[in-house]
């Protein structure tokens, strides 16, 4: 009940922005979506999963994302990672062959352990993520409002597919609001 | 029983290998794949990352619908990577064909017996995660039905090819990864 109560006012506040977000990755020519749920992305994986002209791709663990990163750019294709905080730890071993390969790589992350959070589990890896992702050659930029958003992904996506780095994008709980508990 | 020797029985399976574009996972198989292939501009070979190479292969399939792609590795880098199965049996791809060269042992690291060689069987697992084809390959029979697998866009297949204890061939690889990345793009894309 209050899980559903929580997710009636993220879809609210989420909605428009989360949809431009969508919008703005598939007009720059993302084609694999990899994800593991997050409350925080549903908006963004409901429209990749309901798009037939892009591939959503569920993981079993972050981790699978950056191979399939990895392949895509081989292939010729762009793919984005979308996962919650705490995913990051999963993938730092994985993160060798973005940093080694120089593969270009997106990843947007919901954060967990941030601004509000009412669940003292997330803190560990959610203060963690930008330390673990820097040593990892990963630049992490982090939203706080909604209205930089687009600007925010739209510099990603050209520091990531025109100048072929690896960069988190960092979607703060100030932005997608703390979960109730 | 007679297991099969790696040396012998990998050329056999893959025939020519220029019909695939193939990636390669960590130690062994990468020495396989690269002695077979010379590193020609459709082999990715891994050196870390342990795990990637089956992710790394679904990325290509899914980017590449009218290429066939390879995906050799050991049974130490799929086991380690085992939720990625059940993520490839769900998406499907077609053109995607993964050959898991089976020693039972982590030969790289000393001879350690593997999950395999304690009863783990990656077949299974495959199946029960959805491959429409797998095949466990130990005799030469076996060998020759396995072939025709390779000869089809029906996959995704996973193939378990169960070899002796025998050494991979010997060969000096190009242990950069941004030079083979940037050697394999160019070849599919320019």
């Amino acid at each position: 009940m209050i899980y559903n109560k929580v997710w009636g006012c993220y879809k609210i506040k989420m909605k428009n922005w989360q949809n431009r977000l969508y919008k703005t990755l598939k007009n720059d020519g993302i084609k694999l979506f990899s994800y593991v749920p997050d409350a925080g992305h549903k908006i963004l994986i409901d429209n990749a999963t309901k798009d037939n002209s892009v591939i959503a791709i569920p993981l079993t663990s972050e981790e699978e994302g950056i191979g399939i990163a990895a392949g895509s750019y081989l292939g010729g294709s762009k793919a984005v990672l979308l996962m919650q905080s705490s995913g990051v730890g999963n993938c730092i071993n994985q993160l060798s062959l973005i940093k080694h390969g120089q593969f270009p790589f997106l990843t947007i992350i919901t954060m967990r352990g941030d601004f509000g959070e009412g669940n003292p589990w997330q803190f560990a890896m959610g203060e963690a993520v930008i330390p673990t992702l820097n040593s990892m050659g990963v630049s992490c930029i982090k939203i706080e409002k909604k209205e930089d958003v687009e600007s925010t992904i739209k510099a990603a996506l050209t520091m990531v597919f025109k100048s072929e780095r690896s960069v988190a994008v960092l979607l703060s709980q100030k932005l997608i609001g703390a979960k109730i508990f | 029983m007679v297991l099969l020797d790696r040396k012998k029985a990998i050329p056999i399976l893959i025939g020519d290998n220029k019909r695939f574009l193939i990636i390669s996972g960590l130690a062994g198989p990468a020495k396989d794949i690269g002695f077979l292939t010379k590193e020609s501009p459709n082999t990715f070979l891994f050196g870390g990352a342990m795990g990637g190479a089956l992710p790394t292969s679904l990325g290509l399939a899914l980017s590449r619908p009218n290429d066939r792609v390879l995906c050799v590795s050991g049974d130490g880098d799929i086991l380690m990577s085992m939720g990625c199965l059940a993520t490839i049996a769900t998406i499907k791809p077609k053109n995607l064909i993964i050959i898991c060269v089976d020693n039972a042992l982590y030969l790289e690291t000393g001879g350690q017996t593997s999950h395999t060689g304690l009863g783990v069987n990656l077949d299974m697992i495959a199946k029960g995660c959805g491959f429409p084809i797998t095949k466990t390959i130990i005799t030469e029979q076996e060998l020759l039905e396995g072939k025709k697998i390779l000869d089809n866009f029906s996959g995704p297949a996973f193939i378990l090819l169960k070899v002796n204890k025998s050494s991979p061939p010997k060969y000096s690889r190009n242990w950069n990864a941004s030079e083979e990345k940037l050697k394999f793009r160019k070849n599919l894309i320019n």
